[in-house]
């Protein structure tokens, strides 16, 4: 059987006059690739927000497994045309902790590998700033990759890209998952992206859900795509 | 030029500033902090007025004033955006008024109030120079503790949020950081020209570099060259040097726009 990295047992939250959950029951193992669907508004973050940790589920439990790191890569990020750092140094920003201001040779040589690994080793010296919606994703993407996750959580990170770099940022996950066996999250409201990618699913609708192998996943909505 | 006391004190106290300056601005620009700056170095007019009026140095009544008051203004970063700007007129008038009240009780000449409020370099004494050291050091010694954390919370607030890096510890002690740099540097330009340093050289170097330690050097060169040339030329025609200063460091950044400008075009 395989390691579960993720456990959400009969979970339920609200909001005030606003239930958000009610008894909500799914597992990720290890090497999942895990396509969240739902509307906007639906509470797809909010899951994502009990599962880091920032909120505390009402009812239920969520159980995350002790000692894993969690890569995410937020919905939306302050990153203007004015944003001066390279992409190399943002991807680095992830380096935190009580240690010296300048990277390590072993840091260098990480952020290197990982901005290969998203392919954008040609403009790793630019400002984000700078850099199309596509490029941006993948620099986000990276700074998640940098500490080696166990689990890789992405909200919406492909809503705002044109189907071309859409497909070409999921490229990149779906080869991390297949190759090195990271575990995905990957909240979405794009329902051919979920059929696409993801090999397991989880269906948020209001007051329900469904969740199981993508085959189970309803042919009829396969072109039906939520805004 | 260096036959004069007055003026060692004053490029010591001058260099000082630029480099807790340079390194302080890319953090303040990059938290998006420079008005928030401007205030606090208001309420260091009322505490240099204070300082006057009970017999401190006014660098002592600038530290209590901004120190205290850093941590309540910080705490308005988080209001809504429309409201955060009435809030700090409110409280950069009430300073300012306080300021001249503890002045006129102090019964202290108007050139008092020019110097806090316009910077001054005769005034500066040895003492003041080994105070600002001791400051200085300090600040840069604790921000290199806390580099890579605060770099993560200023370069990238809401990705920073899941890093474990205790944000508002981070925060709170920035902002004191920042206090003490503004008495600093409110030394030499005067508290109602704190942008000249805190901000511009760190806003002209974003444009050139990318990266937050090579932003940090250009910045300490722009603060430093400002300083010194500024010094320099109110050394030759008896200006008032912050006056200069503030010229060099605003043409820097002028310059700094026109090249962004430039490249944009190019691309």
């Amino acid at each position: 059987m395989s390691e579960t990295l993720i456990s959400v047992e009969n979970l339920s939250l609200s909001f005030p006059n606003h239930p958000v959950f009610s008894d909500l029951s799914f597992q990720v193992n290890r090497g999942d690739f895990l396509g969240v669907i739902g509307e906007n508004g639906i509470g797809k973050t909010t899951l994502v927000r009990v599962i880091l940790g920032q909120l505390h589920p009402g009812v239920g439990k969520v159980i995350i497994k002790q000692g894993i790191r969690i890569g995410y890569v937020p919905q939306f990020r302050n990153v203007d045309v004015e944003y001066p750092l390279s992409i190399k140094d943002f991807v680095a920003l992830n380096f935190t902790g009580l240690k010296l201001p300048w990277l390590s040779k072993k840091e260098r040589a990480r952020v290197n590998q990982v901005i290969k690994q998203v392919g954008l080793e040609q403009i790793a010296n630019r400002p984000l700033g700078l850099a199309s919606g596509g490029e941006k994703q993948k620099a986000y993407l990276a700074q998640a990759l940098i500490n080696h996750p166990d689990l890789l959580i992405l909200d919406e990170s492909t809503a705002s890209l044109d189907p071309n770099t859409k497909k070409e940022l999921l490229d990149v996950v779906f080869r991390l998952n297949k190759t090195m066996g990271l575990t995905i999250f990957f909240v979405s409201h794009d329902m051919q992206m979920i059929h696409e990618y993801p090999d397991h699913y989880l269906w948020l609708q209001k007051g329900k859900y469904e969740s199981g192998p993508i085959a189970d996943l309803h042919n009829e909505n396969k072109e039906g795509q939520y805004v | 030029m260096f036959s004069f006391e007055f003026m060692q004190n004053a490029y010591l106290a001058g260099t000082l500033i630029a480099i807790v300056s340079g390194m302080m601005g890319v953090f303040v620009v990059a938290r998006n902090m420079p008005f928030m700056t401007h205030t606090l170095s208001e309420i260091g007019f009322a505490g240099a007025a204070f300082g006057i009026f009970i017999g401190w140095t006014p660098l002592n009544g600038m530290l209590a004033f901004t120190t205290v008051s850093s941590i309540m203004v910080g705490e308005l970063s988080g209001a809504v955006e429309s409201r955060r700007e009435s809030v700090i007129s409110a409280i950069s008038g009430l300073f300012i008024g306080l300021g001249i009240l503890f002045l006129s009780l102090s019964r202290k000449n108007a050139s008092y109030a020019t110097n806090i409020l316009f910077g001054s370099v005769i005034g500066i004494s040895r003492q003041d120079v080994i105070q600002m050291a001791a400051l200085s050091i300090l600040v840069l010694v604790v921000l290199l503790l806390i580099f890579r954390n605060l770099k993560d919370d200023s370069f990238d607030a809401i990705g920073s949020q899941t890093n474990h890096i205790h944000r508002n510890l981070i925060s709170i002690i920035f902002l004191i950081m920042l206090a003490f740099s503004v008495s600093v540097a409110a030394q030499i330009v005067g508290s109602l020209l704190i942008f000249v340093l805190l901000t511009l050289p760190a806003s002209s170097a974003k444009y050139f570099a990318h990266t937050v330690l090579r932003m940090m050097s250009l910045a300490i060169l722009f603060a430093l060259f400002g300083v010194w040339v500024g010094l320099y030329l109110g050394y030759l025609t008896n200006w008032p040097v912050t006056f200069f200063i503030a010229s060099i460091e605003a043409i820097i950044y002028g310059i700094s726009l026109f090249y962004n400008f430039i490249r944009s075009k190019s691309e």
